[in-house]
């Protein structure tokens, strides 16, 4: 259990890894956009080849980007199989069996959709979680989110409230272990039985994890009083992140990336999406 | 002789239950007085108070009788502005009990800097005072570790280190030892020791364990909310009965020394209560044996 990494994050020491968090968020959600901007055979295709460009900047092993994708594989299969079947098209259907009529563009659809998705979920994982701690996450939501404060939006207890969990989940995790071990001890089981009798033996985990989990809080809370904790007002931080010359430059080229996604919608080439 | 530090006159403490119905008093007419760059050690049973007094150092908890004043702030004055609570906190650091209980931060170093960030220490001058608490402690090279990778020793001196950073003019361990193994108490030890001899800090060690107490310039012993003894380890410790009625023992090597006398051979000297002096104390009583 102490070796336990949370999140997704794979530690390297690639260009994206060393982005600034906050840079990294926004060009996330401009990827989003992007993935949605297609709509052409060949901006499908660029896209595709984006994701490819992403896994070889960030050195991450193909086997660990496609991880990701699995547990979407029932949602992407729904869309596939939904656009098949219910897209109408002017052409001729190319199959007809009963009721059921498929077209070509249900096809180009379904497989857009497919790459839609897809590019959408390993994107934004290597941009974001496989690149990024969550502590910098952390850090770069406190800073982006920084001028709702004006608004008197609580944003840096959201981020102080995060990086506390983030720094308990292992100790608590580490927790869970020791009290399951001392109640298999004592003969509990919590592998057998029925799904409401395996959730009834979790009982006995949960009460006195969340008695203690109480009582680290209120001892927390003494600690972090002694150490002068007033709030953010005031504040001033050993890390500051920093915006350099490479951020600068990954976000034009997915600006570019982006302008050239909508310029390749134009080119009448296989299928272009309504 | 140097300033007071802390001093307390007649300083009480209950803990209301049941709407202020039920109060169980936890310190009651406790005087004392501590000097600045003194070692004293608080020792007493479970449920003494003596956590309750650390706790009123820092004013976590806010005294219901009596008088205290630490640096020269009153802490008994309810209208305490935050700014000057701010600054005391500063100046009385505390080190708790569970090392997992007072680590903030998912990375050593800016755990250590939480404090000092809370004071808006300037960026560059953070960096120093980050840097030159963890050499104090001689974590340097875990700056960048996990704390939750780390020994509970280690994790200790961290929480040290976090107190280090903000300057203190003294450091409250309140059962800092506790919930170590022997390896990390005495990590813990020395440094608190070295925090008393190198950089003159007056250091509150609140404890149960008597070879800790032993190690400090004084000891002052609570008992149910009373203060019992005050004096040097082998002031206190010569009082050995009166230490067992209440329920606390002596070091063993005092005890040695104790039995030993009692057995009816003769040894030199007053009560001792390091291992240190216990073998020295033996060795002079064996070179006189064999000269004889």
């Amino acid at each position: 259990m102490k070796g336990i990494s949370f999140g997704q994050y794979y530690p390297g020491d690639s260009l994206l890894h060393r982005l600034d968090p906050r840079i990294k968020i926004v060009l996330t959600i401009l990827y989003i956009v992007c993935t949605f901007l297609c709509k052409s055979a060949v901006s499908f295709a660029l896209l595709l080849l984006s994701v490819f460009v992403l896994i070889l900047v960030s050195r991450i092993p193909v086997k660990i980007v496609l991880r990701s994708v699995r547990p979407l594989l029932i949602i992407i299969a729904f869309t596939f199989v939904i656009n098949i079947f219910w897209t109408q098209g002017d052409t001729p259907p190319l199959l007809e069996i009963g009721f059921v009529r498929i077209y070509a563009e249900g096809i180009w659809n379904a497989v857009f959709m497919f790459f839609r998705i897809f590019s959408l979920v390993t994107g934004t994982g290597i941009f974001l979680t496989y690149t990024t701690t969550p502590m910098d996450l952390t850090d770069g939501l406190e800073s982006l989110l920084s001028p709702l404060k004006k608004l008197h939006v609580p944003v840096h207890v959201f981020a102080m409230m995060m990086s506390i969990t983030l720094r308990f989940i292992p100790t608590l995790s580490e927790e869970t272990e020791k009290i399951m071990n001392a109640q298999r001890a004592r003969g509990a089981d919590f592998t057998s039985g029925s799904l409401i009798r395996r959730a009834k033996a979790l009982i006995p985990i949960l009460i006195p994890l969340f008695v203690s989990a109480i009582n680290r809080a209120l001892e927390l809370a003494n600690a972090m009083e002694c150490r002068c904790y007033h709030g953010g007002e005031g504040r001033t931080r050993l890390k500051v992140l920093k915006c350099h010359a490479r951020d600068l430059v990954v976000s034009l080229a997915v600006i570019a990336f982006g302008v050239g996604l909508v310029l390749l919608n134009a080119v009448k080439f296989g299928y272009v999406m309504k | 002789m140097s300033n007071v530090f802390i001093h307390a006159e007649n300083l009480s403490y209950s803990y209301e239950e049941d709407g202020g119905k039920d109060k169980h008093p936890a310190l009651q007419n406790f005087s004392v007085d501590i000097r600045e760059g003194e070692y004293v050690a608080v020792l007493g049973h479970n449920g003494s108070g003596k956590s309750t007094f650390a706790k009123l150092l820092n004013l976590i908890l806010e005294p219901t009788d009596g008088i205290l004043t630490v640096g020269g702030v009153d802490l008994t004055d309810p209208d305490i502005e935050d700014a000057v609570l701010l600054e005391h906190r500063r100046r009385v650091g505390m080190v708790f009990q569970n090392p997992d209980n007072q680590l903030v931060a998912t990375i050593v170093e800016q755990d250590v800097a939480f404090g000092p960030e809370n004071l808006g220490v300037e960026r560059e001058e953070l960096r120093r005072r980050v840097d030159s608490a963890l050499e104090t402690v001689g974590m340097t090279q875990y700056a960048q570790h996990e704390p939750h990778r780390l020994s509970g020793g280690q994790k200790q001196r961290v929480a040290i280190a976090g107190v280090l950073a903000m300057m203190p003019k003294c450091v409250v361990f309140d059962e800092s030892t506790a919930m170590l193994d022997p390896g990390g108490r005495r990590e813990v030890l020395d440094t608190i020791r070295m925090l008393n001899r190198e950089y003159g800090m007056t250091v509150l060690n609140i404890t149960h364990y008597m070879n800790e107490a032993a190690e400090a310039d004084r000891v002052i012993v609570i008992n149910d909310g009373e203060l019992l003894m005050d004096g040097t380890p082998d002031e206190v410790f010569s009082r050995r009965e009166e230490l067992r009625e209440v329920g606390l023992e002596v070091p063993q090597c005092t005890e040695l020394i104790h039995r030993l006398r009692r057995e009816g051979i003769s040894l030199e000297g007053d009560t001792v209560s390091t291992p240190e002096a216990c073998a020295a104390l033996l060795e002079a009583a064996y070179t006189k044996l064999s000269k004889s």
